[in-house]
């Protein structure tokens, strides 16, 4: 939770203000200083489980102390100084991404960010497990946020895993994909054919647009939403496109503006809606 | 009955006392964990049938007394007979109705249950005059062996719950804070924070409510100090933590405790109730309008779960994970709120500091590390138990004077101090005294007490690679470092161990223990490297030794090493022959034998057996 009170705090010699409450990840990004990142998504709570964001951290009055710290979690405070980049930052990095690798030695993702700092073979014992999972949460975390907590990571240390329960298609899942659109690595998968949405061992039926037709979300997700947030199932029912072309539509006639060209809705346009992709 | 008043706990210690004063003689059995199972609960029933049947409780004014455990429970099940202070170890049913004939009835000792020092092999007779005991100076532990943990009465007559009379009605929560500041009282859980700091930044945080915790969610393997004070004397426990609430302000407390301590979860759940009952516990404590109470919280075993921040969020019902601790938990803690977490022994420390005073505890002890610190000593030492010492005390005290030496006066090699996140120092540092910071300036720490001794027959590398498994095995895995890290260490020990060790592993470990202690969550993670950091700091040699040599000297590491009989030393006695599993090993009676080397597995058998030390590792 932030407030009111300006923070200053300095990062690579540069000066900054931010609200208390704010962490340096925050100063960071909104000042556009790269830090790298991979658990971490703006939306949800920071947990500092990759390590990657580490940044040295001193202040005047800590008598020469500095130390690292993940930029993720750490609350600015007054007078703060950050160095997000130096051969020791650059050296727990490369550790950790040479780490990574050895775990998903195959993870695209880690490849190319392991590349940026020098490593492209694993100097560790590969994983004899073939994963791409970097084990960040993220996934768990979006599926707590969004109220459902279908999945959980399950056991601990190097035999931690995302699970399901008992093995079986999560009885709590609603299909929404939230899980597979933020993971980092792309690991976790599901597909979309026809009418029917796969994942986590389920096969979702999809509710279809009742303008376009085109398939919008699970059955069960779109219950669920309209559940969580009071809205009119039928308003959910319209995919976010046509949903658009509704509103201009009404503007439109609201105000007596001529249509600029013909035709029934945007999708017809050969524009894909967001949905669909 | 309800205790309302600090008049009515006087009158309650008196009436308790006279009660227990009546007895010319008392029979004290421990039940602690180790004599449970032992058998000691059938001498017990023995004692009670043979006292019962011949009237004896009222013809000798005698009383039977099941105790918390004494410390030395390799010699299990003990009975001490008060007030002589005779004490029988080993104790069996068939041995009671000698005890009560002889012993008991015409005051002779039994000589055949009487501790033989290690050492001196005399009898000893006295409980304090066995120099396991002689040593020691128990606080923590001072109620422990001498009263009935069931029995809340027992507690109140050794002055128990007099501390937090005197805390309640006597002094302010700042005149409290001020006295555990002044005791120089520091956690015993292993961290050393200073704990009157800890209440003072908890009582002056904003947020309410407040809690204060126990940790007893202990885990280091070989470690036993908390359960047998929860066992022993849980009512120190909930009075300490009944003062640190009145300190800092809390009307709420878990104690977090593990599931696989069932007596331990027995004994403080009845102490609990008991308090209670007699309104030591709960609303309206002694009639002075303070309240505050007690739940037990049980974990399921993690090891991690007995850090801070995975404690809380475990006994907040979700995963034992912990968190990045830039706001400490005295300010956000369980449910986000200021709380204090201490450790089993600094609460049992806690009344004992109120009733006799921070300039008392101050006293003994180290300058920076004062009181008194228990053990677990355990390993290659002739007298394994639980000790209680005063900070400062030299390790070669402990493990000589103390432990009474190494098993069969084999040489001394290395103590492993603080848990599997600590270190093993050699002889070189036996002098060195037991406090909070020499430890860690050395390499190892303190802990929370765990103390592991061993001979040259046990491999440093091995023991590195032993720690790290269980770490990796308990790693909750949240964060990389810790999580890869600590797994990839213990991939190449495993390597060293195997034979298949590499010139540069040693680098290898440094610079990715150096990483891993930068980077990782918590302090699992950042002292996760101890175990080989110090091995490789102090016996380097071995490492070099299995990489490039491909020798393990100690004759652990079976593929580095061959069993040879020594030819001059050998006496031809058989028992190496006998001793081998695979029968590998041949000779005529009283002719040197020799080990077929391809058959041997290395096991050992053959060299624990030999009474002329003949088997050699080569």
């Amino acid at each position: 939770m932030t407030t009111d009170k300006t923070i200053n705090l300095e990062i690579n010699g540069r000066f900054f203000q931010g609200r208390e409450g704010m962490t340096i990840l925050d100063v960071a990004r909104r000042e556009g200083i790269p830090i790298t990142t991979l658990c971490h998504h703006d939306a949800l709570e920071p947990v500092g489980s990759c390590r990657l964001c580490m940044v040295e951290i001193t202040h005047p009055d800590w008598g020469g102390w500095k130390g690292l710290v993940t930029a993720c979690l750490y609350p600015i405070e007054e007078g703060l100084k950050v160095t997000t980049d130096n051969e020791e930052i650059r050296r727990v990095k490369r550790t950790i991404l040479d780490l990574l690798l050895a775990r998903c030695p195959e993870s695209e993702v880690i490849q190319k960010l392991a590349a940026e700092y020098g490593v492209t073979t694993t100097s560790y014992i590969k994983n004899e497990v073939e994963t791409t999972c970097i084990l960040c949460g993220l996934c768990v975390r979006v599926c707590e946020a969004k109220g459902c907590r279908a999945i959980s990571a399950a056991g601990r240390g190097i035999g931690k895993a995302i699970a399901i329960p008992f093995k079986q298609p999560p009885p709590d899942c609603i299909g929404c994909a939230s899980c597979a659109h933020i993971c980092p690595t792309g690991t976790i998968k599901y597909q979309d054919t026809g009418n029917v949405r796969k994942i986590w061992g389920h096969s979702f039926e999809m509710a279809k647009c009742t303008i376009c037709g085109r398939p919008v979300m699970p059955e069960k997700q779109l219950a669920f939403e309209a559940d969580k947030s009071g809205l009119d199932p039928d308003y959910l029912r319209i995919c976010p496109v046509c949903s658009q072309q509704k509103t201009v539509e009404t503007i439109r006639s609201s105000f007596g503006i001529s249509p600029v060209e013909s035709g029934d809705s945007v999708c017809d346009a050969g524009v894909t809606p967001v949905a669909h992709r | 009955m309800r205790i309302k008043s600090v008049k009515s706990l006087a009158s309650a210690a008196k009436t308790a006392c006279a009660e227990r004063a009546k007895n010319k003689m008392e029979v004290l059995v421990c039940a602690g964990t180790g004599c449970l199972a032992n058998g000691s609960l059938d001498v017990v029933k023995s004692f009670d049938r043979a006292i019962k049947s011949r009237n004896l409780d009222t013809k000798l004014k005698l009383g039977l007394k099941t105790t918390g455990c004494h410390g030395f429970c390799e010699n299990g099940p003990l009975v001490v007979i008060q007030p002589k202070g005779i004490f029988y170890k080993g104790v069996k049913p068939k041995d009671v109705k000698d005890i009560v004939d002889k012993t008991l009835i015409n005051g002779e000792v039994i000589e055949r249950l009487l501790y033989r020092d290690a050492n001196t092999k005399e009898r000893v007779e006295q409980y304090t005059a066995i120099p396991f005991y002689a040593r020691q100076l128990r606080i923590a532990l001072r109620n422990i062996g001498k009263i009935d943990p069931g029995n809340i009465d027992d507690y109140i007559a050794a002055d128990g719950y007099a501390g937090l009379a005197k805390a309640l009605t006597e002094m302010t929560p700042e005149e409290v804070i001020e006295a555990v500041t002044k005791s120089g009282l520091r956690g015993r859980g292993g961290g050393g924070f200073p704990t009157g700091r800890k209440w003072k930044t908890c009582r002056n945080a904003a947020a309410e409510p407040k809690y204060v915790l126990c940790n007893a969610d202990e885990g280091d393997p070989g470690a036993f100090m908390d359960r047998s004070i929860c066992e022993g004397d849980p009512h120190a426990v909930l009075e300490g933590m009944v003062i640190g609430a009145w300190a800092v302000g809390a009307a709420e407390g878990y104690i977090y405790i593990r599931e696989e301590y069932p007596l331990a979860v027995k004994h403080l759940q009845r102490a609990i109730e008991q308090a209670r009952e007699r309104g030591l516990l709960g609303d309206d404590i002694l009639g002075t309008g303070f309240s505050y109470d007690i739940k037990i919280a049980r974990g399921g075993g993690a090891f991690i779960c007995g850090e801070s921040s995975a404690l809380m969020k475990s006994v907040a019902g979700e995963i034992g994970e912990p968190r990045a601790k830039y706001v400490h938990s005295v300010i956000r803690g369980l449910h986000d709120r200021p709380t204090v977490l201490n450790n089993v022994e600094t609460w049992s420390d806690v009344p004992w500091i109120i009733t006799e005073g921070a300039e008392k505890f101050a006293a003994l002890g180290t300058k920076k590390s004062t009181g008194t610190k228990v053990f677990s000593l355990v390993g290659k030492v002739k007298n394994t138990g639980l000790i209680e010492v005063p900070m400062g005390i030299t390790l070669r005290e402990i493990i000589f004077d103390i432990g009474g030496g190494i098993i069969r006066d084999r040489p001394f090699k290395a103590v492993q101090t603080g848990g599997p996140s600590g270190g093993c120092l050699p002889e070189s540092k036996l002098d060195l005294p037991v406090d909070f910071d020499t430890l860690t300036d050395a390499g190892s720490m303190m802990g929370s007490g765990g103390m592991i001794v061993m001979d040259d027959r046990t491999c440093m590398v091995d023991t590195a690679r032993y720690f790290l498994k269980f770490l990796v095995d308990e790693s909750c895995g949240k964060c990389v470092p810790c999580r890869e890290g600590v797994h990839q260490l213990h991939q190449i020990l495993e390597a060293i161990c195997r034979g298949d060790g590499k010139p540069g592993d040693v680098e290898k470990i440094e610079s990715l223990s150096d990483v891993i202690v930068a980077a990782s969550l918590c302090a699992l993670g950042k002292s996760a490297p101890n175990p080989v950091l110090s091995t490789i700091r102090h016996f380097r040699r071995e490492y070099d030794a299995h990489i490039n040599n491909r020798k393990c000297s100690a004759g652990v590491c079976r593929n580095l090493f061959t069993f040879e009989i020594s030819e001059e030393k050998c006496t031809g006695c058989g028992l190496c022959a006998k001793a081998c599993p695979v029968d590998c090993i041949v000779g005529e009676l009283k002719k040197v034998h020799r080990i077929d080397g391809k058959e041997c597995t290395r096991c050992g058998a053959c060299r624990n057996v030999c009474p002329v030390d003949a088997v050699e590792v080569v």
